[in-house]
């Protein structure tokens, strides 16, 4: 849990020229393909989301939107398969559920449940990719920028345990 | 040989860390047959120049519970490092933050005036005494601690060797970690020393545990009867096992009560809460956004609940500020 100083405030050291930083979860078979889309379509778009992949918007934990929010990001966008496209049957229904509850935490801790959108994009909607990213930065730029309270110094060093291969999954029924 | 010295010390915590060490009864024979007890303000007359007085790592190891929210907690867990070879956070509020910890929902100035000028509390203030640093009195001058802005876990202020979590840590971890100690035959610094599983994989009641996403709605204990066989989260019960660490032996569980998360996360969580909020939500048994916000719905206070032990160790560390809606929750 390495502090990351919070420099959003001094990169754009007023709203006006603020450039909100987006970091974008896409999964693999539409939402990022809708951004390849995009690109080949050479459809313009805000320069300001990081796009990262994963193979499901399923296998996006809340643990991450966190840790962008922490490591500088102003928002969050996740992108999905449209309800019932999931290439995994259901992952973006789980995806669809943690945002549910997350958005209202977020809410709690005194963060606009805007800089956190879910947005379902199929691989042919690379023109949604453009609208998504432009409306999300314009609604950050309006926000302004994510001022977390920093983590006092932090001595955390807590180890990992090596994964124990041979256990069944923690979640598994006994024999 | 002379006994390996050890002492606990508390901050911002209840006392129960302390009562679990007199929950060690007869175990506890055990341990001073080993160790000698150099520092234990709660049970014996030990002042702090006591340990002012000691050599750098005199203590063998010494046992901080609580949370760190004064200046007064900042200064006793510097010198408890320094005058110890080993530092062991002690409980959920030295691990976590811990329940003070969800302090960092509100400022520090919210709570000195919800406790004494709101009257919010019961708290009789004719006089509207308020804490300050420098008190005048007809005796003198006085110098006192102060409340910090946020509450912070022990490892945020010092380096902490282990961790002995739960709330308070159950009686077979701390005979463990003081025997470990004693025989020289610890793990890795930085580790947790509690079982690194969760709760779900030998709770008693794992066969009742739906395969599927099945949670139509959340329930609240005082509001059914409860199975006592019966998975909580089959029963609509928020159980936070599916994210916590095992340990307890599940006391929680055993007297009927879901787990509220008080060991806290499993090595590989960077933030406990989150885990938790990720267990839990993709258990809700519907597919329809309306009603798994309407099912979200019915978890009163997810902070409250996802964070109970652990606000400040989590990534938002605090609740961001200036409160858009003035401090108050939600």
């Amino acid at each position: 849990m390495s502090e990351t100083s919070h420099s959003a405030a001094e990169l754009g050291a007023s709203t006006e020229g603020f450039q909100p930083r987006i970091v974008a979860f896409f999964c693999n078979w539409c939402t990022y393909t809708a951004s390849d889309l995009a690109g080949v379509s050479r459809l313009q778009y805000a320069p300001n989301a990081r796009i990262i992949r994963v193979m499901c918007s399923g296998r996006l934990d809340p643990q991450f939107v966190l840790v962008a929010l922490r490591q500088g990001a102003d928002g969050v966008l996740i992108g999905g398969c449209h309800p019932g496209d999931c290439h995994y049957q259901e992952g973006n229904y789980k995806c669809l559920r943690r945002y549910e509850l997350l958005r209202r935490l977020l809410g709690q801790m005194g963060i606009e449940p805007q800089r956190v959108r879910l947005e379902w994009i199929s691989a042919s909607e690379g023109d949604r990719v453009r609208e998504a990213i432009n409306e999300m930065t314009e609604q950050l730029r309006r926000l302004g920028p994510l001022r977390l309270a920093s983590i006092p110094t932090p001595h955390r060093h807590e180890v990992l345990s090596p994964v124990k291969r041979a256990g069944r999954p923690v979640l598994a029924k006994a024999e | 040989m002379a006994k390996p010295k050890v002492g606990f010390y508390w901050c911002a915590s209840c006392g129960g860390c302390e009562e679990a060490v007199v929950d060690l009864a007869e175990a506890v024979l055990d341990v001073v047959q080993v160790v000698d007890i150099a520092f234990w303000p709660c049970a014996t007359d030990f002042k702090r120049s006591d340990v002012e007085a000691m050599a750098d790592g005199e203590m063998a190891a010494c046992f901080v519970n609580g949370a760190i929210r004064s200046s007064e907690q900042q200064e006793m867990a510097d010198l408890c490092r320094r005058k110890s070879q080993l530092l062991v956070a002690f409980g959920s509020c030295s691990h976590t933050g811990g329940v003070p910890g969800m302090a960092n929902m509100y400022t520090r100035q919210a709570i000195l005036e919800a406790v004494y000028t709101d009257g919010e509390f019961s708290t009789v203030n004719a006089e509207k005494a308020f804490p300050s640093a420098h008190v005048s009195r007809p005796e003198g001058q006085l110098e006192l601690p102060t409340l910090d802005e946020s509450v912070k876990a022990l490892d945020q202020v010092v380096v902490v060797d282990y961790y002995l979590p739960g709330c308070p840590p159950p009686v077979k971890l701390i005979v463990e970690a003081v025997t470990a100690i004693v025989e020289g035959k610890l793990p890795p610094r930085g580790s947790v020393l509690a079982p690194d599983v969760a709760q779900c994989r030998d709770c008693p009641r794992i066969d009742s545990k739906p395969e599927e996403a099945f949670i139509k709605q959340f329930v609240r204990p005082h509001q059914i009867h409860i199975d006592p066989e019966k998975c909580f989260l089959a029963q609509g019960l928020l159980c936070l096992g599916p994210a916590t660490r095992s340990g307890c032996d599940h006391a929680c569980i055993k007297g009927n009560m879901p787990c509220t998360g008080c060991l806290g996360p499993l090595s590989r969580a960077t933030d406990y809460g989150a885990a938790a909020m990720s267990a839990i939500a993709s258990l809700v048994g519907s597919n329809d956004a309306r009603q798994i916000g309407a099912i979200m719905d019915q978890i009163a206070d997810p902070a409250g609940t996802f964070y109970r032990y652990s606000l400040p160790a989590s990534q938002l560390f605090r609740r961001l500020e200036p409160a858009a809606n003035g401090g108050q929750q939600r």
